[in-house]
């Protein structure tokens, strides 16, 4: 379920980082907890983002909500194709699903995440 | 409020074996959605879905002189009601504002039966003892019905599976006492989603037997059991108000485009003095639809501006699974002109602080085919 490459945040995002780019997305358990997503607004390339401050908005028929950065960084790319299909972020959390890559600027702010073990933990005792 | 202290429908462990994601809704432990909002959204439309809303107050008025009490506290006419019929209705404060909205049902000249909303009922009760000065008995029933609505165009078929009582004869707002699965049921041709269906008043105790029956007699049509997330966005498609939303203590009918449940000609009752003065005044803002023109959506609470001025606030809003459009619905100045009369206005909905162009468009969004 959860790839045991990736670090995990108690917000539910994922974050997978190579050559000091982070990749970031929601993970499986936060889509389902949302439902249906039909809106994804992405940071602006070359936006500084800082760690648990609002970098994105993930919208479902329901209700608008934030994204916390899981790192700070600079927004090196954003993934453009959710603005047509936000519903990428339901069909495949972890990879075409994902939200921005961040150049990360606090390297060791990675290594306080969860693995995949304890994320899957902390996940399966919300439900 | 953890959980635990939350109040439970009689179907709570059915929402929980279906595997529903649960909410507290005001106070109570409710399902906003089992197999997912859009996919229930559609089946209503399409087919045939089920909910329970047993969460839902019942107040029982009985009495000689029950309907004096009734015509007192409604802005609607009761008189005009027949025996087996329902109105939509409304309480009103003496300043005009609502209580709550409601529908009455005149089950015997001496009897009517009130459904209100689940936050307000005990406010409800209280509201209409107070005003009770013809010892009429007025009894919060809550607890003594579950409710189910069955609701889409196939609603008809999978009740009929299921009960000998003549559903055919019964038209929209009307009602019928009868059984199902061997027990006492109130058929009421109501609902909350724009669609033809049914809602039925049961004893708790019966709840999840019927609700099991209806589910299996479903089957064939394709029923699914759907959440409040579900009934959210059908009733604002239909732009039916909700309490707390296009509906408060601070907003009179007449600003809630109700103008055609209230019955100035039948006589006194609370709030009318406040609606007539209000009606010579004339009213400072309207309720309007309007649709998102640019990407954003539009939600409940979010500042509407016109040319940079603070002009309003979005009611209730969010994506609409039928328009397939964002859409919403707000209170605008009168004296914007056009506002809620005339749709094509150009507004702003403020999307975290940014302005996000939007149309007024008329109200409903959603009209079902006769």
């Amino acid at each position: 379920m959860y790839p045991e490459n990736y670090r995990y945040t108690k917000e539910h995002e994922w974050v997978h980082v190579e050559n000091g780019v982070a990749t970031i997305g929601i993970t499986f358990h936060a889509q389902k907890e949302l439902g249906d997503i039909v809106y994804v607004e992405v940071p602006k390339v070359g936006t500084h983002v800082e760690q648990g401050k609002t970098f994105a908005v993930v919208e479902s028929v329901k209700a608008a909500s934030d994204i916390f950065a899981p790192v700070s960084g600079e927004v090196v790319e954003a993934n453009d194709t959710l603005a047509a299909t936000p519903e990428l972020i339901n069909a495949e959390p972890h990879t075409g699903g994902w939200i921005a890559k961040i150049k990360l600027s606090v390297p060791e702010e990675v290594k306080a995440l969860l693995s995949a073990v304890d994320y899957q933990a902390f996940a399966g005792t919300q439900d | 409020m953890t959980p635990s202290s939350l109040q439970k429908t009689a179907l709570n462990s059915v929402h929980r074996e279906l595997g529903a994601k649960m909410v507290d809704f005001g106070g109570w432990d409710m399902p906003v959605e089992y197999s997912g909002l859009v996919e229930e959204h559609r089946a209503v439309r399409e087919r045939v879905g089920l909910f329970d809303v047993s969460h839902m107050g019942e107040l029982e008025i009985h009495g000689p002189r029950a309907l004096e009490l009734v015509q007192k506290v409604t802005v609607n006419d009761a008189s005009k009601l027949a025996i087996g019929q329902a109105q939509y209705s409304a309480l009103l404060y003496d300043h005009g504002g609502f209580v709550d909205d409601i529908l009455v049902h005149k089950v015997t000249p001496e009897h009517y039966f009130l459904c209100v909303n689940a936050s307000n009922q005990d406010k409800d009760f209280a509201h209409i003892s107070t005003l009770n000065t013809v010892n009429a008995t007025v009894e919060n029933a809550g607890p003594r019905f579950a409710q189910l609505a069955i609701q889409g165009p196939l609603a008809k078929d999978v009740l009929g599976k299921i009960t000998n009582t003549n559903l055919a004869h019964v038209k929209r707002y009307h009602f019928v006492d009868g059984e199902v699965c061997g027990e006492t049921a109130r058929f009421a041709r109501t609902g909350y989603t724009g669609e033809d269906g049914w809602e039925i008043y049961v004893a708790p105790e019966h709840a999840e037997r019927i609700w099991r029956a209806v589910m299996a007699a479903g089957k064939e049509q394709g029923i699914l059991p759907c959440g409040l997330g579900a009934r959210n966005t059908l009733r604002m498609e239909a732009a039916m108000p909700l309490y707390g939303h296009e509906i408060t203590a601070s907003i009179s009918p007449w600003e809630a485009g109700l103008d055609w449940i209230v019955k100035l000609e039948k006589g006194d009752f609370v709030g009318r003095d406040a609606l007539l003065q209000q009606k010579a005044a004339g009213i400072t803002r309207y309720l309007t639809g309007f649709e998102m023109t640019s990407r954003g959506i539009g939600r409940d609470g979010y500042e509407i501006q016109i040319g940079g001025v603070g002009a309003g606030w979005v009611t209730s809003g969010g994506p609409s699974p039928t328009l397939n459009k964002n859409i919403g619905m707000c209170f605008l100045p009168a004296a914007s002109g056009t506002a809620g009369k005339a749709p094509g206005q150009t507004i702003d909905v403020m999307v975290r602080s940014r302005g996000v162009s939007a149309v007024t468009v008329p109200l409903p969004f959603y009209k079902r085919a006769k």
